[in-house]
């Protein structure tokens, strides 16, 4: 229930939504797509990474002089939670071929073909295994499947949402790699959602020039996350799994090579140490950090962990001035604010429309673009609805979906999204969704080449964590691919490289070289990273909270 | 938030906290200062991680719900549970068939079900567990895996079962057969495949990635878009 003073406006909405629908059946495009200069336009005056304040140059590691997202840049410029002193490097606690980092979907594709190359795997994660961004993915998974769709449409796509500066080996190994992925989940047992036929259903995305996004249901992330999940449990010969104990420093030999990781123990406070040939980062995204005050989607792990233990042993950052806002987050009731609102509601026929009801942007532009255009509706065209909390947001018409698709269509087809403001007495297939841009996802990463090798040896990085695929900006339901196309060929070439390789002595001399760079800056000794897990404690209560001492991380 | 907020009074491992009425359990227990670091996961409803029992004031009942998705109340006593140590037995999916005989070895237990609908009670999103374990026990794979599709795996069902019943694993093991056997095969997606590993499109593509930018540009805004 929208509070009362909402509800003029949400009768603009249904006074205008008879001559909408008419406009979405017609089959006529629903209000004219942006031209490149229209798109320049936007995101140079309302994204908000075209602000003075949202990059900065980084002052050490291998990007210096770069300019980044201010945030990171911050987080990267800050002291290891560890003194290397303290460890015993010729004894370590656990010795594996391949050790993955992170246990989202990117790390399950990675340790189930590192074992099938077989390699003997460790997989480590900082929460639950699983308890990741992959499984909250609700909207899809793109892959050019249909007979009137192609991988070189999908590459054209790819690169031109990802504004022409993707890797062009990496779009390739994603969109022609992309068909096989779906095989595969099809076969370990995802249930993606069938046409009659057999054939898939699939519909259209932000920036798809055909529709492509495979689907199943709006828990699409969980049904491959989970099955994945299942399939890596079911390999405890050659996969081993340790949880609630992220990584926190990479550790290197001799020759350069990565070989291997510290971990934390999140209960019992112990540090282990794991050598290993070959090392690969899959801990996803940074949504976390909440560049710009924004609120997030992301999971609460979800804290650029990999980036900093990456970075801080050499390997270097690709696009990191980027960050995706995505259009559609909640912003009423105050309980989900930030929550996704799958892009799967505008492909079935959500409309975005301003306090009038009017619309005023093509629904699928490119995320950025999007989520630019909502912005200026709200700020400079002073069309937003403001919340009781003081937010601004504009309607999402979301009970069209039922009108265009027949009654029922949301509980068969998004039932994720009718249960999240269902439990806040929000009934989405009768009244619209308040929604607003929300810091999404990390277009950026550490610079990967098609084997998913960055430029130091023995170091793999997969999925979210890593930079070049996407280019400036991802498009919906590549990621979810992403993880499986990159995941797995991290697993496969990990695997392969760690059959040859010979560890000489090992050590952690780079965090040493890297903190006498930063003590140069003069930064607070107490500023240390990786964050681990974000800080919501209120000032006041942490004021007698004595044993804080640490800044900016996990206590 | 607001200064004049309205407050409630919660408690946690017993001892009563101050928080906004409009926290949920989740931030609520860090308004009070806990630093969580575990039964804390997506924070959305998506990945189970917060399964939490509570009850409210003046009443005996002890509930159960996703600490991220419930709203704390007046009075309301909470604890978390971070893990549950259930049985997950090891296979192969694919020596598997998709029928009752897979159950029948791997989750005995599941013929036990004395169908009192706790779980179905217990479940915060509001599966109807008992009808897709009642599902299996009748060889119906396909149904339960329907009917447990939502399935986040927090546990709760499996935690309140008199019978000792994995609920959710067993619901994993119904979808990943329905998935794998029982849904149609696309033959659009075979075709797919096998005409990629024949390289079909190796020589457009490798033309585009050599494609100077400009070229590349006027190609992407002229290309044709079709809805779907
Ligand atoms: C709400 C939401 C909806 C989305 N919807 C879609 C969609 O519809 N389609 C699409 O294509 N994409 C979507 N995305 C994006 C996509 O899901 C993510 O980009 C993707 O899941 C990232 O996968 P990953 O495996 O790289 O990382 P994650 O899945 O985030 O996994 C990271 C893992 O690493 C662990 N970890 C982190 N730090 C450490 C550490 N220091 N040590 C050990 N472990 C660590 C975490 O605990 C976690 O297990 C969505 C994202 C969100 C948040
Ligand atoms: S079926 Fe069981 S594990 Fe799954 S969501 Fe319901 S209570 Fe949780
Ligand atoms: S709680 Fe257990 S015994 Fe009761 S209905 Fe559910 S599965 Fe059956």
């Amino acid at each position: 229930m929208y509070p009362e003073y909402m509800q003029e406006s949400i009768r603009n909405v249904e006074k205008t939504r008879p001559a909408r629908l008419k406009l979405a059946k017609s089959g006529k495009q629903l209000f004219p797509r942006m031209s490149a200069q229209e798109r320049d336009v936007v995101l140079n005056k309302f994204h908000p990474d075209y602000k003075p304040e949202a990059r900065r140059e980084i002052r050490i590691g291998p990007n210096k002089g770069e300019r980044i997202t201010t945030k990171v840049a911050e987080l990267l410029e800050t002291f290891s939670r560890i003194n290397p002193a303290d460890f015993d490097l010729d004894h370590p606690d656990y010795e594996t071929d391949v050790l993955v980092i992170g246990a989202g979907s990117a790390g399950f594709s990675a340790s189930i073909l590192a074992a099938e190359n077989g390699a003997n795997v460790i997989l480590v994660t900082k929460l639950r295994i699983g308890d990741s961004n992959s499984m909250m993915a609700q909207g899809g998974i793109q892959a050019a499947v249909r007979p009137d769709d192609s991988p070189v449409l999908h590459y054209l796509d790819v690169i031109g949402g990802g504004h022409f500066d993707n890797k062009p080996e990496l779009a390739k190994a994603l969109v022609c790699d992309a068909p096989d992925a779906i095989k595969w989940l099809q076969d370990l047992g995802v249930m993606f959602d069938r046409n009659p036929d057999g054939t898939m259903k699939t519909k259209s995305g932000g920036g798809t020039c055909r529709p492509r996004m495979h689907s199943a249901r709006d828990y699409t992330g969980a049904a491959i996350c989970r099955t994945l999940r299942d399939e890596v449990q079911n390999r405890p010969d050659k996969i081993k799994i340790l949880e609630h104990q992220p990584a926190v420093e990479l550790i290197k030999d001799s020759n350069g090579r990565v070989a291997g990781a510290v971990l934390y123990h999140l209960e019992n406070k112990e540090y282990f140490t794991i050598k290993a040939k070959a090392t690969i980062l899959s801990t996803g995204g940074f949504g976390r950090l909440h560049i710009q005050g924004f609120e997030t989607t992301n999971h609460y792990g979800a804290t650029a962990d990999g980036l900093v233990m990456g970075y801080r042993a050499g390997a270097n950052l690709l696009y990191m001035d980027s960050v995706q806002y995505h259009p559609t987050g909640a912003v009423y009731p105050l309980q989900i604010v930030g929550f996704l609102c799958t892009e799967k509601l505008r492909g079935m026929g959500a409309q975005p429309v301003n306090k009038n009801g009017e619309l005023f942007v093509y629904p699928l532009e490119p995320r950025d673009i999007e989520a630019s255009a909502f912005i200026r509706e709200c700020t400079e065209r002073g069309n937003g609805i403001k919340t009781p909390a003081g937010n601004l947001g504009i309607w999402l018409d979301t009970p069209l979906i039922e009108q265009i698709n027949g009654a029922g269509a949301i509980k068969q087809n998004l039932p994720a999204m009718l249960r999240q403001f269902g439990r806040f007495d929000v009934d989405i297939t009768k009244e619209p969704m308040l929604v607003y841009p929300t810091l999404h996802y990390q277009n950026g990463g550490l610079e990967i080449n098609d084997h998913c090798e960055t430029k130091l040896p023995g170091l793999y990085v997969a999925g979210e964590a890593s930079g070049g695929v996407h280019g400036r900006n991802r498009l919906m339901g590549n990621s979810q691919l992403d993880l499986i196309v990159f995941g797995r060929r991290a697993g496969r070439y990990a695997a392969e490289y760690a059959k040859g390789a010979k560890l000489g002595k090992l050590n952690l001399d780079h965090v040493y070289e890297y903190e006498k760079e930063v003590e140069k800056l003069g930064i607070d000794r107490k500023k240390i990273s990786p964050m681990v897990l974000p800080d919501y404690i209120p000032e006041a209560v942490k004021k007698r909270q004595y044993t804080t001492h640490y800044e900016g991380t996990l206590r | 938030m607001a200064k004049d907020q309205e407050m409630v009074k919660v408690y946690i491992l017993g001892e009563g906290f101050d928080v906004p009425a409009s926290s949920t359990i989740i931030t609520a227990m860090e308004y009070a200062g806990f630093q969580l670091t575990t039964g804390v996961g997506c924070r959305e409803g998506f990945c189970g991680a917060c399964a939490t029992l509570y009850r409210e004031k003046g009443d005996y009942k002890l509930q159960a719900g996703l600490a991220c998705q419930t709203v704390v109340s007046d009075g309301m006593y909470i604890a978390q549970i971070p893990f549950v140590p259930a049985e997950k037995p090891i296979y192969d999916i694919t020596k598997l068939t998709p029928d009752i005989n897979s159950f029948k070895t791997l989750y005995p237990t599941v013929f036990r079900c004395v169908s009192c609908n706790t779980c179905t009670k217990a479940c915060p999103q509001d599966i109807e567990v008992m009808d897709y374990v009642q599902a299996l026990i009748k060889g119906d794979i396909a149904k339960a895996a329907d009917l447990s599709f939502d399935c986040i795996r927090c546990g709760l069902c499996a935690l309140r079962c008199p019978a000792e019943i994995v609920q959710y694993n067993a619901g994993i093991l119904a979808r990943r057969l329905t998935g794998r056997y029982l849904l149609k095969k696309s033959p659009d997606l075979e075709l797919r495949v096998k005409e990629i590993a024949e390289g079909k499109y190796d020589k457009d593509i490798e033309k585009l990635m050599k494609t100077n930018k400009e070229k590349i540009k006027k190609l992407y805004y002229e290309r044709e878009v079709k809805l779907g």
